[in-house]
């Protein structure tokens, strides 16, 4: 009897292609859209993640500006100075390493090659703290910082693009005559560098990749005292725009975190009642910034991923709707010729299972392929889950067997001659 | 050939309940024999359809008896009475009732594959049908690419290739021109002469219920008359 079922289902699909295909189509747009979104939901989560995780597990961050997050303002807010990070550096305990950092976008030259990058002036603990990694070279070491060297170390997207597939180290770079400045929380540098000058390339960085944060791997790197002196001259003494700290090993991040507030808004002044012009914060906090903003991201895409669910469901019950009418007719037909009810509904069942299962298999090879390739179009990892495949499958096969076996249910149950009268 | 296949007695059909309740049949009694060929003849809402429906068992009577061969077909539920339809009786519809897309060999298969015989026995024995029925050129044709009669030809062939022993006809020139009303009722005569085929036929025309050997006329639910010629 199940043999039956399949053969007579199966010629029944092959006659009836275009409510197939239609049925079949709407299991795939349910089936496709799901997992395209979810998958692609969780590898932007976890190209988050990744980025996160490459800024360093104790690193703890001082900016200057008001409020936190998507409000933040840096309007007018004071820089900070070689002073404050000397107070920090002698008054807090439990920081292992620091470094001030003053931004600027300044143009960069090697021959014919120009363009415009972030180019960063540091100490030499600014590698460990933000855990840069070396490729090529040497990094910048404490008599570079003293002698303000013309030395620097560059980004892998620097490097590819100044220097192509040459080798840089060793080579010169003309740096200087910026337009604007990218230091979004500097006030003191959004004056034009007044001077450019050449910087030997000393090492190259191993790449981080993209993030939400931009692309930290466009980025050349030279001694704070360099900058001040040969690139952006000191026309102010608060010239850094951020201080970069690593914690010691098993110090109390929240405990750090109150003892530098409290002495910087001493430092700059500021009454019990005033809210702090400069933010303190370490990567946990960064973390659940970037996840509430990805989790909201996520969200919207399920519910988007609903719709589509929805769609393809509607559009598979509107099909068999349509197609109720001549379905009623066979069944009365198969009923008059001797077929039993349980053999017409088994029949439809086998039908609404096979085109399901059709539609599932076609969607989530069709969500692959999708995911594969706007994975890179967007730069996050591609995260192939199986769950939400299952989940995706079953949802829309389901929806497909109720739809495309309810309608039968009810005409087998009929007499065969209402069947066949059904207008 | 005389032997009795059919006895119907006291057959009540009642629509509906209570107040719109309608009755349809008020008491049959009959009795049609092997090989007969019988038209039901009557005017619309006397009730010859409904009788028509309970003797091919596409529908049960509210009340009374129906013996089939010795089957008390009262009694049955709808898959014994599917499975008596199966095996004995076959149906011809005005409206033709074939399958769409699906061409003149397939429609005629169906019956074989509820029987479960493999695809060569029901290949010949469709065949054999359709070239019966005079199509055994349209076999991959679907309804849409036949003519009316021709649709009719492969329903005869569909209703004959389980070898039934009774023929139920409701109607079946009812959609057809004179001239192949002609030919169709020329085919079920042969199929009752040659193949002793029991043809139970309704029809409100004369000339066509002039095939016939016995012809019965249905008023208000109860058997008027009924005429034999020999």
């Amino acid at each position: 009897m199940l043999g039956n079922a399949f053969h007579i289902a199966l010629r029944e699909i092959r006659r009836n292609l275009m409510r197939a295909f239609l049925t079949v189509l709407g299991v795939i747009i349910g089936v496709a859209a799901v997992i395209t979104m979810v998958t692609l939901g969780q590898g932007t989560t976890q190209a988050v993640k990744n980025q996160i995780s490459s800024l360093g597990s104790n690193l703890v961050m001082l900016r200057p500006g008001m409020g936190f997050g998507p409000r933040a303002s840096s309007a007018g807010v004071p820089n900070f100075t070689q002073s404050d990070v000397e107070a920090l550096t002698s008054q807090i305990d439990g920081i292992a390493a620091i470094a001030p950092v003053s931004s600027s976008s300044l143009s960069t030259i090697y021959r014919q090659n120009a363009r415009s990058t972030s180019v960063t002036g540091t100490h030499p603990a600014y590698f460990g703290i933000n855990n840069w990694k070396l490729a090529s070279g040497r990094l910048l070491d404490e008599s570079d910082l003293q002698t303000g060297a013309a030395v620097c170390v560059i980004g892998d997207t620097a490097k590819t693009e100044l220097f192509g597939s040459e080798d840089p180290i060793g080579k010169l770079i003309r740096i200087g005559k910026a337009a604007t400045s990218t230091s979004s929380s500097s006030s003191a540098s959004k004056s034009e560098s007044p001077y450019s000058s050449s910087f030997q390339v000393v090492g190259v960085l191993a790449p981080k990749g993209q993030s939400g944060m931009g692309n930290q791997d466009d980025t050349i790197i030279v001694p704070i005292s360099a900058l001040q002196r040969r690139l952006t001259g000191r026309t102010s003494s608060r010239d850094i725009s951020q201080i970069t700290i690593s914690a010691e090993d098993g110090a109390d991040s929240t405990r750090l975190i109150a003892d530098i507030t409290s002495l910087m808004r001493s430092r700059r002044n500021l009454d019990r009642n005033e809210d702090s012009d400069f933010n303190v914060f370490d990567t946990r906090q960064i973390a659940e910034t970037l996840s509430s903003s990805t989790k909201m991201m996520t969200t919207l895409l399920a519910a988007v991923a609903g719709v589509s669910l929805l769609v393809g469901g509607i559009g598979i019950m509107n099909i068999m709707l349509v197609s109720v009418t001549e379905r009623t007719r066979e069944i009365g037909i198969r009923l008059a010729i001797g077929a039993r009810a349980r053999e017409v509904l088994l029949q439809f069942l086998v039908e609404a299972i096979t085109l399901s299962c059709i539609g599932g298999i076609a969607g989530i090879l069709i969500a692959f392929g999708l995911c594969y390739a706007l994975s890179r179009v967007i730069q996050v990892p591609f995260l192939f889950d199986l769950r939400i495949n299952l989940i995706a499958f079953f949802f829309s096969a389901a929806i497909g067997i109720v739809f495309g076996f309810a309608p039968a249910r009810r005409a087998a149950a009929l007499d065969p001659i209402d069947a066949l009268r059904h207008e | 050939m005389s032997r009795p296949l059919i006895k119907l007695h006291g057959i009540t059909k009642t629509y509906g309940r209570s107040d719109t309740a309608f009755q349809a049949l008020r008491g049959i009694d009959l009795v049609v024999n092997q090989g007969d060929f019988v038209a039901v003849m009557g005017p619309s809402g006397s009730g010859k359809s409904t009788l028509m429906n309970l003797l091919g068992c596409l529908d049960t009577p509210t009340t009374g008896r129906y013996l089939y061969e010795d089957l008390a077909v009262e009694s049955l539920n709808a898959d014994q009475r599917s499975l008596l339809r199966r095996h004995a009786l076959g149906f011809i519809f005005q409206g033709f009732n074939l399958l769409a897309r699906t061409s003149a060999l397939e429609n005629v298969e169906l019956p074989l594959i509820y029987r479960g015989m493999t695809r060569a026995e029901r290949h010949q024995l469709a065949r054999e049908a359709l070239s019966t029925v005079g199509l055994s050129t349209k076999f991959s044709n679907t309804p849409a690419e036949l003519s009316g009669g021709q649709q009719q030809r492969v329903a005869i062939a569909r209703a004959i290739v389980t070898s039934p022993s009774t023929l139920f006809a409701d109607e079946p020139t009812g959609n057809l021109d004179s001239h192949t009303t002609g030919e169709i009722m020329s085919l079920l005569v042969r199929l009752n002469a040659e193949r002793g085929i029991t043809i139970l036929l309704v029809t409100h025309e004369d000339h066509v219920a002039a095939y016939a050997r016995r012809t019965i006329h249905v008023r208000d639910g109860l058997i008027a008359t009924d005429h034999s010629r020999n």
